[in-house]
C-alpha cells in the first residue's frame, strides 16, 4: 500500500461534489481509509485475495458516465424481464435512465441513495448505513463508503410479497482502460415483506476492472429474503463484494452465491442474526478455471437464542485456479440453542488447482450445536467407470458427474427461470446438454 | 463372438487371473461359478475395462476386434454390457437422463440418429415392463436410495435399453429375494436370442434354475478348472466347492 494510492483517493474525494446528506458518513469512511489503507499481504483476512496488487498499475476513478446503452446490456439480462425490476449501475454509479422499475410503488421503493438520504428515509439511512464496517475493518470497505454517494436505496414495503424478482446489473465499461467501480446498495425489507433479489456483474470492454461493492440489507420481522449473486465475467474482471444482511426480526434468508469467472473474486457474505428464531441458508458454487481465484468469506453472527444457520459451499477447480472458503461463526453468550452448520466440498480437476478451507468458530454459549465439515477430492472413479461402462464418453461422464455435484447448490435457487438460466450457463461450461 | 485366450490379469502386484481360455458364440449362455476369491468378478471387470486391473498377458477378441485396446465406453458401444454386482449410486444424475445419454451416445457411435423424446419414451415404457420397474424410480437420482432388488432390476432395465450383443451378469443374484430373482431372470430370458450371448457370474446354482446355461465353468485360483453343462452346477451345489479344491492336479498347479 503506497502513500500515492491514499493521496490519489484523497484528492478525488476533495474534488468530488459530495452529497450533503451522506457527508458525515463519507467523511468518516474516508478517514478510515486514510488510516488503514488497502489491506496488504499481512492482513490475515486478505491472505489469498491480494487486493492491493490490483491498484499497482494505475487507478482510474471517474464520475463521468460512459456511453452505455440498453442494447449493451441486452445479452446479459436475466430471465423474466417483462415483470422483473431491472436496476443498472454503470461504473459503480446507479443509473436511473437505464433502469426499469416494474413493481408498483406500493410494493417497492427505488431511489438514488442521495435522494433517499435527503428525504423521508434520511433517519433510517443514517442509522443503518455502514453497519458492515463493524465486521470489515479494512480500507477496501471504507473506500466504498467514502464514495457511497452514487448508490441505490431500495425498500420492500410492509406485508408485500413481490412475485417478480428485482435484478441489479453492475456494468463496468472498461473499453477505455482500467476501471474501479464502487456500487453501494442499501435495502430495507420491511415487516412481513418478501423479495427475491439477484445481482449480476458485467464487464463491457474486457480490460481490467475492479468492482468493489457493498450491499447492506436490513430484514425486519417475518420477512423472507432470497438473495442471488451471479458472477460470470472474464479473467480481467476483479471483484470484491460484501453482502451484509441483518436479521432485525425473526425472519428467513436464503442466499446463493455463484462464481463462474473473473480474475480475483472475493465474496463476503455476512448474516447478522440479531433476533431469536431467525433462519438463514447460505449456498455457494464456484466453477473455476484458468488462474481465477474465488475467495468466499462468510460470517454468521448469532446474538440471540434459537437461530438456525446452514452453509453449503461447493467448488470445482480446473486449470491453475484457487478456491478459498473461510467460514466464521460467532455464538454470543446469550445465543443459546443456536444451530449452525457449515459444509465445504471441493473437487479438484486441474493438477495445479488448489482449495483452501478454514472454519472459524467462536462460541461463548454452552448449549449450542455447531458443526463443520470439508472435503477436497477428485472425481469418484467408480462412478466414472459406471457411466463409461454404459457407453457414455469420458468427457460427457465427467460433465455429468460435475453437473450432479453442482445441482446440490443450484436447486436452492428458488426462482425457477433463474435457476434454469444459471443451469444452462453451467451446462454449457461443462460442455454437455441433454 | 468373444474369444478369451490365456488371459492373465491382476491388481498392482497381485496376480488374480492366471490364464483364462474361453470361447462364447452367439446364442449361448455361459455360467462362471467358483468360490470366493477365485477371480470371477475380476474377469467381469477386466472384460468391461475397469482401469484398476492390469492385463499382463493374453488376448480378448470381441466381434473381431481387440477388446483390450478399447476404452470402457467403446466396449459398451460395440455391444458389451456389464451388469454390476454393486451398482453405483450417483446423486444428482436422474436415471432417465443417464439412460438417454447412454443410448444416444451409443447410437451416435454406430452412425445412427439420436432418439427423439417421443421415441425414447416409447422404448423406455416398453422395456420397463420387462423388469417391472416403476416410472417413479426412473425419475429419481441414479440408484440413490434404491433397494438391493431395485438396483439389480435397474441394471437389467439398462441392459434392455442398450440391447447389447454380449452381457456379463456379475453376481446379479446376490442380495435378491426369490421374487426379485424371478423378475430379473425373466427379464434376461426375454432378451435371449440367437444373436446375443450371456456370461452369468454367480456363486450359487440358484440363479441357474431360472437362467438356464448352455455351459458351466468352474473358476478356481484364476483358472477355469472344469467345464461342463448345466449338470455341473447341480453337482457343485450338492458337493460344494471343496471337491474341486481337493482334486490333486489342481493343488499341484499352484
Amino acid at each position: 500500500m503506497s502513500k500515492d494510492t491514499v493521496q490519489y483517493f484523497s484528492d478525488i474525494y476533495q474534488q468530488a461534489d459530495q452529497v450533503k446528506p451522506l457527508r458525515a458518513f463519507q467523511d468518516q469512511q474516508m478517514q478510515q481509509f486514510t488510516a488503514w489503507g488497502l489491506p496488504g499481504a499481512r492482513h490475515e483476512e486478505w491472505k489469498y485475495a491480494r487486493v492491493a496488487s490490483l491498484f499497482k498499475n494505475g487507478i482510474a476513478y471517474s464520475f463521468d458516465m460512459p456511453g452505455i446503452s440498453e442494447t449493451d446490456i441486452d445479452p446479459y439480462r436475466l430471465p423474466g424481464t417483462d415483470k422483473a425490476t431491472e436496476l443498472v449501475f454503470v461504473n459503480g454509479q446507479f443509473n436511473q435512465a437505464l433502469s426499469a422499475v416494474r413493481h408498483d410503488s406500493s410494493e417497492l421503493t427505488v431511489l438514488p441513495l442521495q435522494q433517499a438520504a435527503a428525504g423521508e428515509h434520511a433517519k433510517w439511512i443514517e442509522e443503518n448505513i455502514g453497519h458492515s464496517a463493524k465486521y470489515h475493518q479494512d480500507g477496501i470497505n471504507a473506500l466504498n463508503g467514502a464514495f457511497a454517494g452514487h448508490g441505490l436505496y431500495l425498500q420492500v414495503r410492509k406485508g408485500r410479497a413481490l412475485e417478480a424478482p428485482v435484478y441489479i446489473y453492475h456494468v463496468v465499461d472498461s473499453r477505455a482502460g482500467f476501471i474501479l467501480a464502487q456500487p453501494r446498495v442499501l435495502v430495507h425489507v420491511q415487516e412481513s415483506a418478501q423479495v427475491q433479489l439477484a445481482e449480476e456483474y458485467i464487464n463491457i470492454g474486457g480490460q481490467d476492472s475492479l468492482t468493489n461493492e457493498v450491499i447492506e440489507m436490513v430484514a425486519e420481522k417475518d420477512s423472507v429474503v432470497d438473495y442471488y449473486k451471479i458472477q460470470n465475467e472474464g479473467p480481467n474482471a476483479n471483484h470484491v463484494g460484501t453482502t451484509h444482511i441483518r436479521q432485525h426480526g425473526k425472519c428467513l434468508t436464503n442466499s446463493v452465491t455463484i462464481t463462474l469467472g473473473g480474475g480475483m473474486v472475493r465474496n463476503n457474505l455476512n448474516m447478522i442474526m440479531e433476533s431469536a428464531h431467525g433462519e438463514s441458508h447460505m449456498y455457494g458454487l464456484s466453477l473455476l478455471d484458468g488462474k481465477t481465484l474465488a475467495d468466499n468469506h462468510t460470517i454468521v453472527d448469532n446474538a440471540e437464542p434459537n437461530c438456525l444457520s446452514n452453509e453449503l459451499y461447493k467448488a470445482i477447480m480446473d486449470g491453475e485456479s484457487t478456491g478459498v472458503s473461510n467460514g466464521k461463526i460467532f455464538v454470543r453468550k446469550d445465543a443459546q440453542k443456536t444451530n449452525a452448520y457449515q459444509s465445504n466440498k471441493n473437487i479438484l480437476i486441474g493438477e495445479l488447482a488448489s482449495a483452501n478451507t478454514k472454519p472459524q468458530l467462536e462460541i461463548f454459549a454452552d448449549d449450542v450445536k455447531c458443526s463443520h465439515g470439508c472435503t477436497v477430492g477428485r472425481l469418484d472413479e467408480e462412478a466414472l467407470f459406471y457411466l463409461r461402462a454404459r457407453g457414455i464418453g469420458e468427457k460427457s461422464a465427467k460433465a455429468l458427474l460435475l453437473h450432479a455435484f453442482a445441482v446440490d447448490v443450484l436447486e436452492h435457487i428458488r426462482h425457477e427461470n433463474l435457476r434454469a438460466h444459471v443451469d444452462r450457463i453451467i451446462s454449457e461450461r461443462l460442455d454437455f446438454n441433454f | 463372438m468373444l474369444n478369451i485366450s490365456n488371459l492373465h490379469a491382476g491388481i498392482e502386484e497381485k496376480k488374480i487371473l492366471k490364464g483364462i481360455n474361453l470361447e462364447i458364440k452367439p446364442g449361448e449362455v455361459h455360467a462362471i461359478m467358483g468360490p470366493n476369491g477365485s477371480g470371477k468378478s475380476t474377469l467381469a471387470s477386466v472384460l468391461a475395462g475397469r482401469e484398476s486391473f492390469e492385463v499382463s498377458d493374453g488376448a480378448v477378441q470381441f466381434m473381431g476386434k481387440d477388446l483390450l485396446e478399447l476404452s470402457p465406453e467403446d466396449r459398451a458401444r460395440e455391444g458389451l454390457f456389464l451388469a454390476f454386482q454393486y451398482p453405483v449410486e450417483i446423486p444428482g444424475v436422474s436415471t432417465t437422463n443417464f439412460i438417454k445419454t447412454a443410448v444416444n451416445e451409443t447410437r451416435k457411435y454406430r452412425g445412427q440418429d439420436p432418439l427423439d423424446a417421443v421415441a425414447f419414451l416409447k422404448l423406455m415404457k416398453e422395456r420397463m415392463k420387462l423388469v417391472q420397474i416403476d416410472q417413479s424410480l426412473l425419475s429419481r437420482s441414479l440408484n440413490e436410495g434404491f433397494s438391493g432388488g431395485e438396483k439389480k432390476r435397474n441394471e437389467i432395465f439398462q441392459m434392455a435399453m442398450l440391447e447389447p450383443k454380449f452381457a456379463i451378469l456379475d453376481e446379479t443374484d446376490s442380495g435378491l429375494d426369490i421374487d426379485a430373482l424371478r423378475i430379473v431372470a425373466n427379464g434376461v430370458n426375454q432378451l435371449r436370442s440367437k444373436d446375443n450371448a450371456f456370461l452369468v457370474v454367480t456363486h450359487y446354482q440358484r440363479l441357474l434354475e431360472y437362467i438356464v446355461p448352455d455351459f458351466v465353468h468352474v473358476l478356481y485360483n484364476g483358472r477355469i478348472v472344469k467345464s461342463g453343462t448345466k449338470e455341473l452346477a447341480l453337482e457343485l451345489e450338492e458337493r460344494g466347492y471343496d471337491f474341486i479344491k481337493n482334486e490333486p492336479q489342481l493343488v499341484a498347479q499352484d
